[in-house]
């Protein structure tokens, strides 16, 4: 019965989003104070019936219930509890049910957390995701029921759950990359619930602006993760592929990076309203899009579900609906749009412009790039893949301009800048960005271009942001005190910039230095590389819970004394899939990354052997970006507006 | 013309070539990173370019896979049903590479024709096969379907009976 009551629950929570999307909207163009009050306990009901559903999933899974289809497709009696767990998410329906459960815990924290926005405002912000969720709920509902039965003869075992997905990375990585995509469906409601009240007003970007943090950091970790997971579950030893299910998650993450920007000149100068509208609709946008991509099977990728066509046209559906009808409302509302003032272009303001740009250009080209495979078929230019120099002959100088940029306009002030003070700041950037270039490489072996480039810049971008926090905390009392003044939002900017640096420096260093070989091994073979030597012993059988092992071993000396023992492993699971786990010793200079291929003549084996320096940088990279939007969107600013705005309002009427 | 008006226009006009530019730099780009797909058919009838990296897919033939024996350099044939095409790679084979398998190799074309591939990709999961190898193995089949029916002789090329299709 379990699974029956998931399905009608999840009926409920489809009927319960349709209310919330229609009622709260009438009630506003009507000025019905019941129907906009509406939304907010519609909020908590989707988010409980939602939840309802994704519990009754995960009790069919962890219960064994292999008469419903999706269970039996993706889980398997000796699969351990946690991975039947993750399994509810491990495919298409599951990750979509999670998805809609995702998408309701947002709505339902916009309401606990927007009591103090003018009801007006949050009715129809509400509205607007309940919307979203009702489009989600239907697509579930009509093409990808999670909870459809095998009967009368259901299976006694199930087939398994694909084995690149057990592992502790796919418990954690599509959950933390939902929470930002989905993240990104609260900018863009408030973007509609703007244009739809006509009001643009600074209030309006100030509460949008800790939500699009907040979702940008939950997506910068997804992806951080998801490059980790690549790194060490495909066995390959690379941490971006220009896959286009990698690119569908980069292209709104970019998006989302220049909305975080873009809303700041908008909240600070009142500018630029009109393109942060812009912006959030699009990075919402490119969110579906990416799920249009994943979900459709129309493109050949590491993460293609199985293709059905049916899916793929409601979501292209969607996508039309969403887009079109965005665009439409932007263009009949923003017109009306009072006209700003002006800015110099030596100000911080046109700096963020020009970040802004570049993030988009970057996005184009990557949008061209993954879509154009696509174009082509639909139009008969014959089977094409774009290869990933296309990507890098464009990522990299735009990121590398990117950085120059953002070392420079953090310094700038608002409206417009005596340069003539930067001379110092400015002076001291180039020297040592100049030194480090030319220096830090030799650190690693002979110079690179690549290396020098990315260290130069990621130094650039340290020199100058330690110059302005020393600047910044200047003052009575001392550096410690003036550090302690500085306010949350800053410390998110710093760290953020600082987690940049640390991601191109690491790109560039594992880029220039990574010495990769792909070589036959017979036991007792040795192979010498970047002083360590690394010696083949063989390989035994091992049993696992469900599956069977070869695990070889690999002892690594350096200067002759013992270093370390690797074991990587091929594994075989019931249902005939291989995998192969690569032993790993991390470390925060250098991963020795070790993985076997295939079993060769005799006992010799096919072996990668890797020794990566800095590739750990990249992700760390990541995390601090995440921690930065954290911590920018915890500033206390964004809580006490809201009762100083009410008590303001309030003093104002009396 | 109004001077604010002529700023605004050469402010316009600079915009538009430098996104022109711009957007003429990302297709050249584009047009040099393309990887044509073809099915061994028309490698075989002499479709594919010589000179761009190409890519190939289909069927890796049943006892086709040949290794040397002091390298990982190795040489299979793919096959859509109709055609084959001798592969060679030196490197790691994917997990899921199996001979009876999906299969697509990028590389360049030598003559023979031999495909020298510097990636082979397989199937990631067993309920997946890339779309453009499935087309391929039909148009494939068909083909030899057709050619069969004609009552034409199988040519110097070898058949591949076994290998059906997904």
């Amino acid at each position: 019965m379990i699974p029956e009551y998931g399905h009608f629950a999840l009926i409920l929570a489809a009927c319960v989003s349709l209310a919330l999307g229609v009622v709260p909207l009438l009630g506003a163009a009507r000025r019905r104070p019941l129907w906009i009050a509406a939304a907010r306990p519609l909020a908590g009901g989707q988010l409980a019936f939602a939840g309802v559903a994704f519990a009754c999933l995960a009790a069919a899974f962890l219960g064994d219930d292999f008469s419903v289809a999706y269970v039996a497709a993706n889980s398997n009696r000796l699969l351990p509890w946690f991975y039947k767990l993750s399994a509810v998410w491990g495919a298409h329906e599951g990750s979509l049910l999670r998805w809609v459960l995702v998408l309701s815990g947002w709505t339902a924290a916009v309401a606990v957390a927007g009591r103090g926005l003018p009801a007006l405002l949050l009715a129809r912000v509400l509205a607007v995701m309940g919307l979203v969720a009702f489009g989600f709920h239907l697509f579930l509902l009509l093409t990808s029921n999670p909870f459809a039965r095998l009967l009368p003869l259901p299976p006694d075992d199930g087939g398994d759950l694909n084995p690149l997905l057990q592992d502790f990375g796919l418990i954690v990585h599509p959950p933390l990359l939902y929470m930002g995509y989905v993240g990104l469906a609260v900018p863009f409601a408030f973007a509609i619930a703007a244009l739809l009240a006509g009001r643009l007003d600074a209030a309006w970007v100030r509460w949008m602006r800790p939500w699009t943090n907040a979702a940008w950091a939950f997506l910068t970790l997804g992806i951080a993760l998801g490059s980790w997971w690549a790194y060490y579950e495909l066995g390959w030893g690379g941490w971006w592929f220009w896959d286009p299910v990698e690119n569908a998650s980069l292209m709104p993450w970019l998006l989302a990076t220049a909305l975080a920007h873009s809303l700041a000149v908008t909240e600070k100068r009142g500018l630029l309203r009109g393109w942060t509208l812009l912006l959030a609709i699009f990075a919402f946008a490119l969110s579906l899009l990416g799920t249009f991509l994943v979900r459709s099977g129309v493109l050949t990728s590491v993460h293609a579900f199985a293709a059905d066509p049916t899916r793929g046209v409601f979501v292209l559906g969607f996508l039309g609906v969403v887009i079109g009808g965005s665009l439409l409302l932007y263009g009949l509302r923003v017109p009306t749009l009072p006209a700003p003032a002006g800015f110099g272009w030596r100000s911080r303001e046109a700096a963020l412009l020009a970040n802004n740009a570049l993030l988009v250009v970057i996005t184009g080209v990557v949008l061209l790039g993954t879509l154009y495979p696509l174009i082509a078929d639909v139009l008969g230019w014959g089977k094409i893949s774009v290869g990933p120099p296309y990507f890098d002959s464009f990522f990299v100088p735009l990121t590398l301009g990117l950085a120059l940029l953002l070392g420079l306009g953090a310094l700038l002030q608002w409206k417009d800048t005596a340069l003539l003070r930067l001379r110092g700041a400015l002076g001291l950037g180039a020297v040592v960005a100049l030194l480090a270039g030319i220096l830090l490489p030799r650190l690693w072996g002979e110079w690179r271009w690549g290396a020098g480039l990315a260290l130069a810049a990621a130094c650039w971008i340290l020199a100058l942001s330690g110059w302005d926090l020393w600047r910044k905390s200047a003052g009575a009392g001392g550096f410690w005190q003036g550090v302690r003044r500085l306010r949350a939002g800053y410390w998110g900017m710093t760290v953020a910039h600082l987690g940049v640096a640390l991601a191109i420096a690491g790109a560039g260093v594992t880029g220039s230095y990574s010495l990769e070989r792909d070589l036959r091994m017979a036991p007792g073979d040795r192979l010498d590389l970047a002083g360590w030597e690394f010696r083949f012993e063989g390989v035994r059988e091992v049993a696992g819970p469900n599956y069977r092992s070869q695990k070889g071993v690999v002892t690594v000396t350096r200067a002759g004394q013992p270093a370390m023992r690797l074991q990587p492993e091929k594994r075989r699971y019931l249902g005939g899939q291989v995998m192969t786990e690569a032993a790993i010793d991390a470390g925060l200079w250098r991963d020795l990354y070790v993985a076997l291929g295939e079993p060769l003549d005799g006992e010799a084996w096919s072996v990668r052997v890797h020794v990566k320096p800095g590739v750990r940088w990249i992700w760390l990279g990541g995390a601090w970006i995440a921690l930065g939007a954290a911590l920018a969107a915890a500033d206390r600013r964004y809580r006490t507006r809201a009762t100083v705005a009410a008590s303001a309002a309030i003093s104002a009427g009396g | 013309m109004h001077p604010q008006r002529r700023r605004r226009l050469a402010l316009v006009l600079f915009i538009v070539a430098l996104s022109s530019l711009g957007v003429g730099l990302a297709v050249y780009a584009l047009r040099q990173n393309l990887n044509l797909f073809y099915t061994p058919r028309q490698v075989v009838a002499g479709e594919a370019s010589t000179l761009a990296r190409i890519r190939v897919g289909g069927m890796v033939v049943r006892g086709s896979l040949e290794r040397e024996p002091d390298s990982l350099a190795v040489r299979f044939r793919l096959t859509d049903g109709d055609r084959e095409l001798w592969v060679r790679y030196e490197g790691i084979l994917p997990d899921l590479f199996g001979e009876g398998e999906a299969a697509v190799a990028a590389g360049h074309l030598r003559p023979g024709p031999l495909l020298e591939a510097d990636q082979v990709l397989a199937k990631h999961d067993e309920n997946y096969t890339p779309p453009e190898v499935v087309e391929g193995m039909k148009a494939g089949h068909a083909a030899r379907a057709a050619r069969e029916a004609a009552g034409q002789e199988a040519t110097s090329q070898p058949n591949a009976a076994e290998d059906s299709a997904p």
